[in-house]
């Protein structure tokens, strides 16, 4: 009998190891590959070898270039701080503007200064907003310029007036709105802490803190993937691409709405730009 | 009920100037924004982003509903599932395999043939070969062997497949029959990945 269950014990035992041996290897595997994409990651985020910091230099150019049937540059343009202050703008957008009493993004508050005091016909900036492959954005270029003016600075989100309320309370639902073919929303991915697709870690939205100050305070980023400089309003459209939506309107309130409600969550996120990314 | 605590949390943390959180947006005015940001789509993709009921409740209660809401919502889903009329829901794994890795389809920046995948990677771990598997939904592998390969749980598998709010209301599973996203073949050939004996995913 004692025989027995020993032999018995001893059988669990190797089934145990056999099993552990099996999950060790593939936790390992899993491990090897985290570790190559931070590997990764760690190696392409050098400052000095950051292609987004030409689309820094090209923005700073386009921001003093006259342009226009005013002929003028954009210096004049208030971005909040007041006229041509750059230094932390970026840091409390999306805001409300008394002069157009809108809420706008940097994007929308940009097009509206070339509109107003350039009076420069956006619809060809508008069209090259992403650039890609023989097409250099202007938005891009621009945001990349001023959003670096606020490094080392905190998002500061401006939810006192009653249209930012209104944004930040929109965005939330915007946020948990189920539609589609397949049934997405933003939380479908973005709602919980820890998860992924694929290997791809996903930065949980869902709640203020540590994933939304991360991934707030590192865009505008290159995309490396893409050899792009990509902005907010890229990365949404691209997400409601692969939520299966329509394309969102470039600059439309709807983006402004959910941008203001990841600054909201991000608040307090150091931000470090144009950061690069895969 | 955790959620909205934390949003409100983050609401009066972010804003000291803030004396109480806002109410959450009206239906109304997020219609607004919704119709404005997709304002100059064809009619085809309008009616994508228009919600089904149950769309509308789980977006409304966080995809918390409530017990009454949650029955509601199962027996409401599970009147959609359509099986195959021959009552076979196990088609060749090796082509549902592919429908488990294929991520395309659907997107704006695809074209009305791109192939339709499902995707199944993105969130589950299936076939322990495949190391690149998401984390959103729960571990498929050896899922027909758990089951002991029995076709009454291969059935069931073909139906959650189908519509996965028929077993679980608000599930963040896309209801891939139901929404037309899968074809009937599909579907049955994902359901033979998951419970032939010879599929990678028992292996």
């Amino acid at each position: 009998m004692v025989h027995y269950r020993m032999r018995r014990a001893g059988l669990w035992l190797a089934a145990a190891i056999a099993m552990a041996g099996v999950a060790t290897a593939t936790v390992a595997q899993q491990d090897d590959a985290e570790k190559e994409i931070e590997r990764y990651r760690a190696m392409i985020n050098d400052p000095m070898a950051n292609p987004g910091y030409l689309a820094v230099d090209r923005g700073e150019a386009l921001w003093s270039s006259k342009r226009g049937a005013r002929n003028v540059s954009l210096e004049a343009c208030d971005l909040g701080e007041g006229p041509g202050k750059l230094d932390g703008a970026y840091a409390k957008l999306p805001r409300h503007f008394a002069d157009a009493d809108r809420v706008m993004d940097l994007e929308q508050r940009l097009i509206w200064c070339m509109q107003k005091l350039q009076e420069l016909d956006t619809a060809d900036v508008v069209k090259r907003r992403f650039g890609g492959p023989g097409v250099q954005s202007d938005m891009q270029d621009l945001v990349a310029f001023i959003a670096n003016k606020s490094n080392g600075m905190k998002y500061q989100p401006q939810v006192s007036h009653p249209k930012e309320k209104e944004m930040l309370a929109v965005g939330e639902a915007l946020f948990h709105r189920r539609a589609g073919v397949n049934d997405f929303s933003c939380t479908t991915c973005h709602g919980e802490s820890g998860k992924r697709i694929r290997l791809q870690g996903l930065p949980n939205f869902s709640k203020a803190g540590k994933d939304a100050q991360e991934t707030m305070g590192s865009w505008p980023t290159y995309r490396v993937s893409q050899s792009q400089l990509r902005t907010m309003q890229h990365r949404l459209w691209d997400c409601y691409r692969q939520m299966r939506h329509p394309i969102p309107e470039y600059g439309s309130d709807g983006i402004t709405a959910l941008t203001v409600y990841m600054v909201n969550m991000g608040a307090g996120g150091e931000i470090t730009v144009p950061s690069i990314k895969r | 009920m955790m959620k909205t605590l934390a949003f409100t949390a983050a609401l009066l943390l972010s804003s000291p100037a803030l004396a109480q959180a806002p109410a959450g947006a009206d239906p109304a005015t997020v219609n607004r924004y919704v119709e404005s940001m997709w304002a100059k789509v064809s009619d085809e993709w309008k009616a994508r982003v228009k919600q089904d009921e149950t769309q509308a409740l789980c977006s409304e209660v966080r995809n918390n509903p409530s017990q009454a809401q949650f029955d509601a919502i199962v027996a409401r889903e599970k009147l959609t599932v359509v099986f195959p009329a021959d009552g076979k829901v196990l088609g060749d794994w090796k082509a549902g395999e592919k429908v488990a890795n294929t991520g395309t389809g659907g997107q704006f920046s695809d074209t009305a043939e791109t192939y339709k995948g499902g995707n199944c990677y993105a969130c589950h771990q299936m076939a322990p070969k495949e190391v690149s598997y998401g984390t959103l939904g729960p571990s498929l592998t050896g899922y027909g062997k758990l089951k002991s390969f029995a076709p009454e749980e291969a059935k069931a598998a073909y139906a959650k497949i189908y519509n996965a709010q028929g077993v679980m209301a608000c599930s963040q599973m896309p209801r891939f029959g139901h929404n037309r996203f899968l074809s009937e073949q599909q579907m049955k050939d994902v359901t033979a990945y998951l419970f032939d004996p010879e599929s990678p995913v028992n292996k």
